[in-house]
C-alpha cells in the first residue's frame, strides 16, 4: 500500500524546475539563520536554520514545547526573533513584516476565527482585511467553503461548530489570499481519520501547485506522509534535520516490542532480534520490554521463531510504527524532557 | 465571443491575487480596514442583539429611575429635576460606555482571534479604530434614545441652534475619549472577567460623586469639592449649560464648574491626548513577544 513518493529522492534544499527564483531575488521558499527567541532567562529556541524550497513542506516535528510553535509565530511576523534572521517568501519577517503577511497563510494550534459570526462571514472579513474587492473575497468564500465541504454550514454561527469544523475553516481562512508561504501549527491535532486524510490530500494538491507549507506535527507518521524535509526539535534545539528517509534510516520505521517476565531475558531478546535490528535495541527494564527497530520487510513470524530458537518466553510481542518517542530515544539517547525543566522527566507518583 | 476567444491567448486562470487592490493610499487603506473591523462588531450585534441591552433600555431604566422614583425626593433650586437629570443621565450612561471596548477588546484578546487579524497584511491600528467606530455608532444610539426618552418625561432644549451643536460636539468627545479608555483598560486587563470590576471602582464614584444626579450644595464640604473637580460634574454641566438647563447653583468655589463648557472641552481634550497614545502602545505591547 505504502508507496515510496518521488519526492522523498528530491534533494530538498535545491528548488525544482519550474520554482526557481524569480529575477528580483525572492523565493517563494522560506529561509532561517540562527533564529532564536528567549523569554526571560529561558530558550523557547535556539539556533534554527531552515532551508525551505518553494514548492515543498517542511515538516517541525518535536513534542510540546519543543519550540514549534514558536518558530511558526516567528516566521509569521507574530513574534520577534531575540536572534537570528528569517526570509519569507523572500522577504525579511524583522524589517518587513507587512510584506511577508501579503503572502503568507497562517493556521494556527488554536483555531482563529471568530465565533460570533458565520463561516461564511468570518472567510468575507478575512479576505477584505487582505484587501480582496468586496466581490473576489465573496468568491473566494465560497470556493472555499465548497473544496473544505462547509457549504452547508456557511451560515450558522462558527461558535455552534464541532472542532474538526472550525479547523477546517481556519485552514480556508489561511487559505483566502492564495499564500504562496502556508504556515500550519498542528493542523491535524484533533481530526478524526478521515478529515486528517483529506487534509493530507490537500496540502500535497496545494504544493503541487507551487505552495510552500511548513507545519509542524508531533506525529512521526503524519511528518512522514507529507513532508520533503523534517526537522526534529527538542527543547527548542534542532536534534535532527534531514528528509524522511535518511531520518528513517537513522531510526529505522517499524518496531517490534517484546514484553518479557524477567529483566535478564532483555539482552537475550537483543542478541536474538539482531539480524532483524537496523539500530540497536532500546531496553525498558522497568516496563521488561525490548524495543526493537527491524528492517524492511521483517516478518512476524521470523522474529518469533528467532526468539523461540533462543528459549526466550515472550510475554507479549507486538509490531507498531516508530513514534516520535523514538525518534527521541534514537537520536539522543534519552527520552525527550517536558518543555518545564523544572519538571522531572518521570512523574513520581503521589503516595 | 468566439472570435474574440480563438484570437487571444489561453486565459489564465485568475487568481485571488490579481484581485488586490494596491492602488489605494494607506489611508484609504487605514480607512477600510477600519469599517471591516467596525463591521465585526455590528455583525455581533445582529448576532446577539442582547448586547444593545446597555446602551438602549438601561438609560431608558435611569431617566425612569430618577424621574420618577428619586425625583420626588431631590429638589433643584431654578428649574425642575427632570430637566436637570437628563444631562446627568445621558453622561452617566456614556461614562458606562467604557465597558463595552474594554469587555470586546479583553475578550479578543483572550482569543485566537487576534493573532488571525494580526497575521494579515490590514493597516495594525484599523482593529482598535474599527472598535472605536463601532462603539461611537452604539453610543449615539443611546444619545438619541436617551434624549427622546427625556423629551417623553419632560426635558427640552432651551437654547439656540449654536449651543446645541456645541453640545454635540461635547457629547462627541466625550464619548471618544469614553472608547478610548475602555479600549486601554480591555488592553490592559488579563481576563475579561476583571473588565466589570474595573470599570464599576472606576464608573461609580466618577458618575455618583458627581452633579450628574444630585446637587452639588446637597453634599458634605469635602465631597463637593472633589465633585466640582470631577470631570463628569464639569461635562454634565458643560451638557445642562449648552442645553439651557436647570444646573443647581453652587456655592463652593470651583473654577471648573464656574467654566464648564470650556473646561468640559479641555477635560476631553486631555483625556483623549493621554488614552490614545496609551492604547496606541498598550496594543504594541500586548500583541509583540
Amino acid at each position: 500500500m505504502y508507496q515510496e513518493d518521488v519526492r522523498h529522492t528530491t534533494i530538498p534544499s535545491e528548488p525544482r524546475p519550474g520554482s526557481a527564483p524569480s529575477a528580483t531575488g525572492a523565493t517563494g521558499g522560506v529561509t532561517a539563520t540562527g533564529l532564536g527567541k528567549r523569554y526571560g532567562d529561558q530558550w523557547a529556541l535556539r539556533d534554527l536554520d531552515l532551508e525551505v524550497a518553494p514548492g515543498t513542506i517542511l515538516g517541525l516535528l518535536g513534542h510540546n514545547g519543543a519550540g514549534k510553535t514558536t518558530a511558526i509565530r516567528i516566521l509569521t511576523t507574530l513574534s520577534d526573533p531575540t536572534e537570528g534572521s528569517a526570509r519569507v517568501a523572500g522577504i525579511d519577517v524583522v524589517t518587513d513584516p507587512a510584506k511577508v503577511r501579503r503572502r503568507i497563510g497562517v493556521a494556527a494550534q488554536q483555531a482563529t476565527v471568530d465565533g460570533l459570526m458565520s463561516a461564511h462571514k468570518n472567510l468575507v472579513m478575512v479576505g477584505r482585511l487582505h484587501h480582496l474587492t468586496r466581490a473576489e473575497a465573496h468568491r473566494r468564500a465560497d470556493s472555499l467553503l465548497e473544496r473544505l465541504d462547509l457549504v452547508d454550514a456557511s451560515d450558522k454561527l462558527v461558535k455552534s461548530f464541532s472542532g474538526g469544523m472550525r479547523r477546517r475553516l481556519d485552514l480556508a481562512a489561511s487559505l483566502v489570499a492564495e499564500p504562496e508561504v502556508l504556515f500550519l501549527d498542528e493542523p491535524t491535532t484533533g481530526l478524526d481519520p478521515r478529515s486528517r486524510n483529506d487534509l493530507w490530500d490537500m496540502l500535497r494538491d496545494l504544493v503541487s501547485n507551487g505552495t510552500t507549507i511548513i507545519l509542524t506535527t508531533q506525529y512521526l507518521e503524519e511528518a512522514d506522509q507529507l513532508a520533503d524535509d523534517i526537522v526534529v526539535l527538542d527543547h527548542g534545539r534542532t536534534v535532527a534535520h534531514g528528509t524522511p528517509d535518511e531520518l528513517k534510516s537513522q531510526i529505522g520505521t517499524d518496531r517490534i516490542d517484546v514484553t518479557v517476565g524477567t529483566a535478564r531475558e532483555l539482552e537475550a531478546v537483543a542478541r536474538a532480534t539482531e539480524p532483524f535490528a537496523s539500530n540497536p535495541a532500546t531496553l525498558d527494564e522497568q516496563l521488561l520490554v525490548a524495543s526493537i527497530p527491524i528492517v524492511e520487510n521483517t516478518r512476524l513470524m521470523e522474529v518469533m521463531r528467532a526468539l523461540d530458537a533462543a528459549g526466550i518466553d515472550a510475554v507479549d510481542l507486538n509490531r507498531r510504527q516508530a513514534t516520535l518517542d523514538d525518534v527521541f530515544l534514537t537520536l539522543t539517547g534519552e527520552m525527550p524532557a517536558d518543555a518545564d525543566p523544572d519538571t522531572p522527566i518521570l512523574e513520581e507518583v503521589q503516595p | 465571443m468566439t472570435t474574440l476567444a480563438d484570437t487571444a491567448p489561453a486565459p489564465r486562470p485568475v487568481t485571488a491575487r490579481e484581485h488586490l487592490d494596491h492602488e489605494r493610499s494607506p489611508l484609504a487603506a487605514w480607512w477600510s480596514d477600519t469599517l471591516v473591523f467596525a463591521g465585526r462588531n455590528i455583525e455581533h450585534i445582529r448576532q446577539i442583539p442582547e448586547k444593545l441591552l446597555d446602551v438602549t433600555v438601561q438609560p431608558l431604566m435611569f431617566v425612569l429611575l430618577f424621574a420618577y422614583v428619586f425625583g420626588g425626593a431631590i429638589a433643584v433650586k431654578g428649574g425642575s429635576y427632570r430637566e436637570f437629570i437628563i444631562g446627568g443621565v445621558l453622561i452617566q450612561s456614556l461614562t458606562f460606555g467604557m465597558n463595552g471596548p474594554a469587555t470586546a477588546i479583553s475578550t479578543d484578546l483572550t482569543e485566537g482571534v487576534i493573532d488571525r487579524f494580526r497575521s494579515l497584511p490590514a493597516t495594525r491600528t484599523a482593529y482598535l479604530s474599527g472598535h472605536y467606530v463601532a462603539e461611537l455608532a452604539g453610543m449615539a444610539l443611546s444619545i438619541v434614545v436617551l434624549l427622546g426618552a427625556g423629551l417623553i418625561v419632560g426635558w427640552g432644549v432651551h437654547r439656540d441652534l449654536l449651543p446645541f451643536v456645541g453640545a454635540l460636539a461635547l457629547l462627541f468627545l466625550f464619548c471618544s475619549a469614553m472608547i478610548w479608555i475602555g479600549t486601554y483598560i480591555g488592553l490592559v486587563v488579563r481576563a475579561p472577567d476583571a473588565v466589570m470590576g474595573i470599570a464599576f471602582v472606576v464608573v461609580f464614584p466618577l458618575t455618583f460623586l458627581s452633579n450628574a444626579f444630585v446637587p452639588i450644595d446637597s453634599l458634605p464640604k469635602v465631597l463637593g469639592y472633589i465633585a466640582a473637580w470631577n470631570p463628569v460634574s464639569v461635562v454634565v454641566a458643560a451638557v445642562r449649560e449648552l442645553f439651557g438647563n436647570p444646573s443647581a447653583p453652587v456655592s463652593l468655589h470651583a473654577w471648573p464648574l464656574e467654566h464648564p463648557v470650556l473646561c468640559a472641552f479641555g477635560y476631553c481634550l486631555i483625556l483623549l491626548a493621554a488614552f490614545v497614545p496609551l492604547s496606541l502602545r498598550a496594543y504594541r505591547i500586548r500583541t509583540r513577544d
